[in-house]
C-alpha cells in the first residue's frame, strides 16, 4: 500500500483526493500557487509546499518543480486530479524516471489518447464507431478549410490536446471556418501547448454519454456504468447524472462493452472515461477518451457505493481491481450540478471576486457537496471558474431532480456571479424532468433559462424591506408617527423610492420615476441571516446578506439582488466617460493576442484583441471602424476590467 | 443596583379605565399631528413639487442619515392661534444625525404662508438654536422662506427675542465654534438674506434659491430697475460673482448632500466623556404607564411605577427614601446614560424639598444629568409649613435647580402648577429638552384652587358691604374661570405658545430621553456653582 501521496492539483478536486487519501491512512501533501496559500486544499493537507507565481504556468503545470517537491517531500505518488499535469504524458514518464508512482494510466496510454487524430485511428482498429472527420496531420488552413467545405457545416474544430471545452469551435459556415479555427489553434497552444486539430462533423442534437471504465495491471477491466453529460454550456458540462436516463439495457451494455474494449485496445490502466455521442437512433459514436478522474465521477460513486479515489489508489499500489464486472451493480439515480463562478445572463463570463458569503445545503449520505472554496476566498482569473459540485442521490430520477432544487435552493453565494439559479432552471424545465436530452438543450431554452428569475413584486419588495428595516430601537423614530426609514433601491429592473414605516406591522408605500406608487403591507422577523416575512396570509422564508449597499436575497424564487441607492456626491459632478475609440477590457485577465497594429484600418465589428481569463477567451472586437491608435498593452500583459487596452480614431463618418 | 417591583394590576377595571382614556387622548395626539405633518395640505405641496423642489420633510430625510431617529420640536407650535392652519408654525425644527452626529436642522415650510415667520415660527427657531448651543450641535438651515409675515411684523420684528436674535445667535455660535450651515432652497428675501450671508457656509440650489435684501418688485418701484429674480440673486450669482454663496448644488439632493460634505468636514468634539453603560429594557411595558397614570390629575399614582418603566432593567437606587417622601429621588440608568430623577409623589414639603435641593447637589458633583418628572400642584401651604420656613426650602430646590450645569430634562406628567413648576425645573430654568404629556395641565394654579380663590376673595368683598355671594352667582363666577384654566392649562394651548418643546406619548418617553441624553452629550461636561442657599 502507498503510504503517501502528493496532490498536483488545487480546488474541489485536491480536497476530494486529500479525503480518500486521508481516510486510507496517507499523509496528503498539497501544492500551491501564491494566490491559493491560504485555500483550503492546503488547510485539509497534511503539509503543503509553495510552487511559484498564481499563473497555473507559473504553479500547477510546472512539472520539474512539482516534482522536486515530490521528492523532498517523500511522496510516494502523485494523484493529478484533472486538469493541469493529468493528462500530459511527459510528466508521468518524468514521474516513472523519478521513481514516484503516478496516480493514472502509463504515458502511452495518454499519448494515444490525447492526440485526439491518433485516438480515433486506434479506436477505428479496435472496431470502435466514429464519427466522420479529417484527423490527419496536415494542418494548412487552406486544406483545412477544403474539408471542412467537402464534410460539410456545421462542423466541430478541436484542438487535439484540447479538453473540457477549451480549443474547441464551431463553425456554421465556411465564412467563419478560419476565424474559428484560428481560436481553436490559439487555445490548443496557450492551454496546452499544441495548436494541432482535428475536424469532424458536428451531430445535431446528440446526446453525450460517457461510460466510467477502471483497468488494473493484473489484465482486469471493468466498467462502472454510464452517465449522461449532454447539458453543456461553451462545449462545458453543466449537469452529469448517473444512470444515463432511458437507455436500454442491451444498449448501457454495448457502450459498456465497447468502453471497456477501447481501454483494453491501448492497455489502459486506472481511471478512465469514454466519452460517446449517442445519436437518436441510438448509434453511438465514440468521441474521445479522457485518461483522467473526471470531473462528474461522485455520480458513478453515489449509484455504484464505490470511492473512485479509493480504487485509483489500490490500482496504483498495483493491486487488482475490488470488483469484478458482475460485482457491479447499480442503484437509484444520481445528479451533479457544477457550480461555477460564472454570469449566464452574460454569456457566462467568469465571474471575478471574493466570496463574501458561502452557505452549503445541508450534507448526509445523500447530498453531497464537494467544494474547494471558503467563504472569503478570493476567485481570481487565473483558473477554471468551477467552485464546487453539488451532488445529490435518491431512489429514482424525478426524486433526485427534486432534491437537487432544494439543495440549490439552499446553496447561497455572494460577492460572486454564480450559475446556481440557473442550474435551477436548467434542471425543472420540462424537457429535462423528461430526459429530453441533447447537447443544445440549453442553447434551446436559452429564453427561458436566461431571463431574469420572475419574482412576484410585492413579495420582492417586502423581503428587501424587511431585510433592509433597521432592528435598532431607535432607527428612525419619530414623535408621534410611526417609525420610519426612507430609501431608494433598485431591484429587478426597476428604480423604486420607499418609505417604510417601522412598527409591528409594516408599511411600505412606494414611488418610482414614471409616477407608479403603491403600498405593500406586511409582517415579519428577522434574524442576522433569516427573513421569514408573512404577506397577505402567506409565509416566505428566505436568507439575506448585506455588503455595503448590495442586498442579496435568497429566496425560493432564486437570488434576488437588491441595491440600495445612496445618492453620492460625484454623481453630480462631471465624469469622464469613455467614447466610442476607448476600447476597455471587459474584465480581469491577460491579453493574449494583439490582432492589429498602430496605424492600421480596422472595419467596425473586426476583431481587435484577445483577453484571456479563467482559460476562456474574449475576443474584443471594434465598435466602430477606425483607425487604430495607440495600444496600451503588450501580449502577456495583465490587465484588469475596465482597462483602456486600445484607442481607436474613428473615421469620420461619410455623408 | 436595587430592582424596583412595580404590583401594577392590569387586568382591574381601574387601570383599563385609565388606560382607555389615555389611549383617547394618544389618538387625537397623533391625529393632530398627523393633520401639521403634511405642512401646507396638498394643493400647495402639489405646487411646490412641481417646481421641482423637495418637501420640507424630504429634504430632512436627504440631509439626514439613512434611518436616523429625528427628534422633532414643538410639532403643534402656533396649534389654534392667528385664527388660521400654521402647521408647525411654517418651520420644522429637530435633531437628527449627520454623519453619526447630532445637529440641529431648521427647515422653513414653504408650503405654510410662504415659509413666513409668524411670531412663534420665530420662537420656534430661536428655540431650536438654543438648544443647539446649549448641546453643541452644528445647525443646518434649509431655507425657502419669505421672510417676516408682514402683517404681523411688530410681534417679529423688533423685539430682543425677534427675527433679529437668529442673526445674533449665528454669529455667537459661529464664535462658539458651532458650525453654522445654510442652504438655500428657496425664496431667501430681506431679513432672511442674513441667514446664509451669516453662515460658515453656504449652498445655493440652482435656479431655486435666490438671495437678495429686496426682490424685483420693490427694486423696480425704489429704482426702476427690472431685473429676474434669478439675475437678482440667483445661484450663478451668488457662486460666481457675489460670493454670497460657497457650494452650487445642481438640485436640492444635491444641496443636501453637499450640506452633509461641509459637516463632513467639521472635526467632531469630543463632547461629554461620562461613560455610557450598555443599554438593557426595563422589566415592565412602558404600555402600563396609560393605565397607572390615567388622565384624572386628582388620583393619585406611586411615580415609582413610572420609573420601573423607563429605566434600565428596572434598576433604581432611591436616595433619601425614608425621609421627605413626596419627593423620589434616585440613580438610574437609561440606554445606559447614567442618570439622577428627581419625581414628584405628592405635594412639595419642607423635607422634600431640601432632600430635592441635596440630590440635585450630588448630581452636579457627579455630572451625573438630571430627569425631573413633574406632577406637582405646588409647595404645601398653611401656618405650619410657612412657620417652619417651608419658603426658604422651597428656594434652596429653586436655586439648586436655576445653577445646577448638568444636562436636565423636564417632562411634566401630571401637573405643573405654582412654585412647583419653579423646583420642578420648568421652562425659566433652561432644561436642555422640556416636554408634556397628553394628560398633564400647566397654569399657577389648578383650575379648581383657581376658581376657589376668585370666588373667596369676591365672597369676602360682599361680605364685607353686607352682602351675600349666591350659589347662582358663584356657578355663574366659577365657569369662565375653569373654562380659562382648562383651556389655557392645556398641552396643545401650552405647546402651541412653545412653553416646551413639544407633547409626547407616555409609551415613546425612554427613546425620547434616550436621544436628548445622547444630544445633550455633545456638551462636554461643566462645573457647577451654586448661589447662597438660605439655611
Amino acid at each position: 500500500m502507498l503510504k503517501s501521496v502528493l496532490i498536483a492539483n488545487r480546488g474541489e478536486i485536491a480536497c476530494r483526493v486529500i479525503r480518500t487519501a486521508r481516510t486510507m491512512g496517507m499523509r496528503t501533501i498539497a501544492v500551491y500557487s501564491d494566490a491559493d496559500a491560504n485555500a483550503l486544499h492546503v488547510k485539509q493537507a497534511d503539509e503543503a509546499w509553495r510552487l511559484g507565481g498564481a499563473a497555473a504556468a507559473d504553479s500547477y503545470l510546472c512539472a520539474d518543480k512539482i516534482l522536486n517537491i515530490a521528492l523532498q517531500a517523500g511522496a510516494e505518488c502523485i494523484h493529478p486530479g484533472y486538469g493541469f499535469l493529468s493528462e500530459n504524458a511527459d510528466f508521468v514518464t518524468s514521474c516513472q524516471a523519478a521513481g514516484i508512482v503516478f496516480v493514472g494510466p502509463d504515458a502511452l496510454a495518454i499519448q494515444q489518447m490525447g492526440s485526439k487524430s491518433a485516438a480515433k485511428l486506434i479506436m477505428q482498429d479496435a472496431g470502435i464507431p466514429l464519427v466522420p472527420g479529417y484527423h490527419g496531420a496536415n494542418q494548412d488552413p487552406e486544406f483545412l478549410q477544403q474539408q471542412a467545405d467537402t464534410m460539410g457545416y456545421p462542423l466541430l474544430i478541436k484542438a487535439i490536446a484540447g479538453g473540457g471545452g477549451k480549443g474547441m469551435r464551431v463553425a456554421t459556415s465556411s465564412a467563419e471556418f478560419k476565424t474559428q479555427l484560428g481560436g481553436a489553434q490559439r487555445e490548443g497552444q496557450s492551454s496546452f501547448g499544441n495548436p494541432i486539430v482535428l475536424l469532424e462533423r458536428y451531430l445535431l442534437q446528440p446526446r453525450h454519454v460517457e461510460v466510467q471504465v477502471f483497468c488494473d495491471r493484473h489484465g482486469n477491466g471493468v466498467y462502472l456504468g454510464d452517465r449522461d453529460c449532454s447539458a453543456q454550456r461553451r462545449h462545458q458540462k453543466v449537469i452529469e447524472e448517473a444512470p444515463a436516463p432511458g437507455l436500454s439495457d442491451d444498449l448501457r451494455q454495448a457502450m459498456g462493452s465497447a468502453a471497456v474494449a477501447a481501454a483494453k485496445a491501448i492497455d489502459y490502466v486506472g481511471a478512465g472515461t469514454v466519452e460517446f455521442l449517442l445519436d437518436k437512433d441510438g448509434c453511438f459514436y465514440f468521441m474521445e477518451m479522457n485518461t483522467r478522474l473526471q470531473v462528474e465521477h461522485p455520480v458513478t460513486e453515489m449509484v455504484t457505493g464505490q470511492d473512485l479515489v479509493a480504487w485509483q489508489l489500490q490500482v496504483a499500489a498495483n493491486q487488482p481491481l475490488p470488483l469484478q464486472q458482475v460485482e457491479i451493480h447499480l442503484q437509484g439515480h444520481a445528479v451533479e450540478a457544477r457550480i461555477y463562478a460564472e454570469d449566464p445572463e452574460q454569456d457566462f463570463q467568469p465571474s471575478t471576486g471574493t466570496i463574501n458569503h458561502l452557505r452549503q445545503p445541508t450534507t448526509d449520505q445523500h447530498v453531497r457537496v464537494d467544494t474547494g472554496v471558503l467563504e472569503g476566498d478570493v476567485i481570481s482569473s487565473f483558473y477554471d471558474p468551477m467552485i464546487a459540485k453539488l451532488i445529490v442521490f435518491a431512489d429514482d430520477r424525478e426524486q433526485a431532480l427534486s432534491k437537487l432544487d432544494t439543495c440549490l435552493q439552499d446553496y447561497h453565494l455572494e460577492g460572486i456571479n454564480t450559475n446556481i439559479d440557473f442550474l435551477r432552471k436548467l434542471t425543472t424545465l420540462e424537457d429535462f424532468a423528461q430526459a429530453k436530452l441533447h447537447t443544445n438543450i440549453i442553447e434551446q431554452h436559452q429564453d427561458q433559462l436566461l431571463g431574469k428569475n420572475k419574482f412576484n413584486f410585492d413579495t420582492t419588495l417586502a423581503l428587501a424591506c424587511l431585510a433592509l428595516a433597521p432592528d435598532n430601537d431607535l432607527a428612525g423614530l419619530r414623535l408621534n408617527q410611526p417609525s420610519q426609514v426612507s430609501f431608494s433601491i433598485h431591484v429587478d429592473t426597476r428604480e423604486l423610492h420607499i418609505n417604510l414605516q417601522l412598527a409591528e406591522i409594516y408599511t411600505a408605500n412606494f414611488s418610482d420615476a414614471a409616477g407608479n406608487s403603491g403600498k405593500v403591507v406586511f409582517t415579519g422577523s428577522k434574524t442576522d441571516e433569516h427573513l421569514r416575512l408573512s404577506l397577505n396570509g402567506q409565509m416566505t422564508k428566505a436568507s439575506y446578506c448585506q455588503f455595503g449597499d448590495r442586498l442579496s436575497i435568497f429566496s425560493p424564487t432564486g437570488k434576488l439582488v437588491v441595491q440600495l441607492l445612496q445618492p453620492q456626491i460625484d454623481n453630480f459632478n462631471q465624469t469622464r466617460q469613455h467614447d466610442a475609440g476607448d476600447i476597455v477590457a471587459p474584465m480581469n485577465g491577460s491579453l493574449i493576442a494583439c490582432l492589429v497594429e498602430s496605424g492600421q484600418n480596422v472595419d467596425e465589428g473586426e476583431a481587435l484583441l484577445v483577453v484571456e481569463a479563467m482559460k476562456m477567451e474574449h475576443t474584443i472586437y471594434a465598435s466602430t471602424a477606425g483607425i487604430v491608435g495607440e495600444i496600451y498593452y503588450r501580449v502577456g500583459d495583465l490587465v484588469a476590467a475596465e482597462a483602456q487596452l486600445l484607442h481607436l480614431n474613428p473615421l469620420p463618418q461619410e455623408a | 443596583m436595587a430592582t424596583l417591583t412595580s404590583k401594577i394590576n392590569s387586568q382591574s377595571a381601574e387601570f383599563q379605565a385609565k388606560a382607555s382614556a389615555m389611549q383617547t387622548l394618544i389618538e387625537d395626539l397623533q391625529w393632530q399631528v398627523s393633520k401639521v405633518i403634511t405642512g401646507g395640505g396638498e394643493k400647495y405641496q402639489n405646487k411646490h413639487l412641481a417646481r421641482g423642489k423637495l418637501l420640507p420633510r424630504q429634504r430632512i430625510e436627504h440631509l439626514l442619515d439613512l434611518a436616523s431617529p429625528f427628534l422633532e420640536l414643538s410639532q403643534l407650535a402656533a396649534h389654534g392661534m392667528y385664527g388660521m392652519h400654521i402647521p408647525s408654525a411654517g418651520i420644522i425644527c429637530g435633531v437628527g444625525l449627520i454623519n453619526g452626529r447630532h445637529c440641529m436642522v431648521i427647515a422653513n415650510d414653504a408650503t405654510v404662508k410662504g415659509g413666513t415667520y409668524f411670531p412663534m415660527t420665530v420662537k420656534k427657531h430661536l428655540r431650536a438654536q438654543e438648544i443647539a448651543q446649549q448641546n453643541n450641535l452644528p445647525c443646518v438651515y434649509l431655507v425657502d422662506s419669505g421672510g417676516a409675515n408682514l402683517p404681523q411684523q411688530d410681534e417679529v420684528f423688533p423685539d430682543k427675542m425677534h427675527f433679529g436674535r437668529i442673526f445674533f445667535n449665528q454669529a455667537n455660535m459661529s464664535a462658539m465654534g458651532i458650525a453654522q450651515i445654510a442652504v438655500v432652497m428657496g425664496s431667501c428675501t430681506a431679513g432672511g438674506a442674513y441667514v446664509p450671508a451669516m453662515a460658515d457656509e453656504s449652498i445655493i440650489v440652482k435656479q431655486q434659491g435666490t438671495i437678495f435684501l429686496a426682490g424685483p418688485p420693490l427694486v423696480k418701484a425704489a429704482t426702476g430697475e427690472v431685473v429676474t429674480a434669478e439675475e437678482l440673486g440667483g445661484a450663478d450669482v451668488h457662486c460666481r460673482t457675489s460670493g454670497v454663496a460657497d457650494h452650487y448644488a445642481e438640485n436640492d439632493e444635491h444641496a443636501l448632500l453637499l450640506a452633509r460634505q461641509c459637516l463632513a468636514n467639521c472635526p467632531k468634539p469630543e463632547g461629554n466623556t461620562l461613560t455610557r453603560q450598555t443599554s438593557s429594557p426595563p422589566r415592565y411595558p412602558a404600555e402600563e404607564i396609560y393605565g397607572i397614570v390615567g388622565t384624572d390629575l386628582r388620583k393619585p399614582f406611586d411615580v415609582r411605577d413610572v420609573i420601573a418603566r423607563l429605566v434600565d432593567d428596572s434598576q433604581f437606587d432611591e436616595f433619601k427614601a425614608l425621609y421627605g417622601t413626596t419627593l423620589v429621588c434616585g440613580f438610574a440608568h437609561l440606554d445606559g446614560f447614567p442618570i439622577g430623577i428627581v419625581a414628584n409623589n405628592g405635594v412639595l414639603l419642607s423635607e422634600s424639598a431640601q432632600k430635592g435641593a441635596h440630590f440635585i447637589e450630588l448630581c452636579c458633583q457627579r455630572h451625573i444629568p438630571l430627569v425631573f418628572l413633574q406632577n406637582i400642584t405646588g409647595f404645601m401651604v398653611g401656618k405650619k409649613y410657612e412657620t417652619e420656613g417651608i419658603a426658604k426650602h422651597g428656594a434652596k430646590m429653586v436655586t439648586a435647580v436655576a445653577c445646577a450645569k448638568v444636562p436636565k430634562f423636564t417632562i411634566i406628567i401630571g401637573g405643573s402648577h405654582g412654585a412647583g413648576n419653579y423646583g420642578m425645573c420648568g421652562r425659566a430654568y433652561e432644561p436642555n429638552f422640556m416636554w408634556m404629556w397628553p394628560n398633564s395641565r400647566i397654569s399657577v394654579m389648578g383650575g379648581e384652587q383657581a376658581a376657589n380663590v376668585l370666588t373667596q376673595v369676591k365672597r369676602d368683598q360682599l361680605a364685607a358691604q353686607g352682602e351675600t355671594f349666591s350659589d347662582t352667582d358663584e356657578a355663574a363666577m366659577r365657569q369662565p374661570v375653569l373654562e380659562q384654566y382648562e383651556n389655557q392649562g392645556h398641552p396643545y394651548y401650552a405647546s402651541a405658545r412653545l412653553w416646551d418643546d413639544g407633547i409626547i406619548d407616555p409609551k415613546q418617553t425612554r427613546d425620547v430621553l434616550s436621544l436628548a441624553l445622547a444630544t445633550s452629550f455633545n456638551q462636554p461636561q461643566q462645573e457647577t456653582r451654586f448661589g447662597v442657599f438660605r439655611m
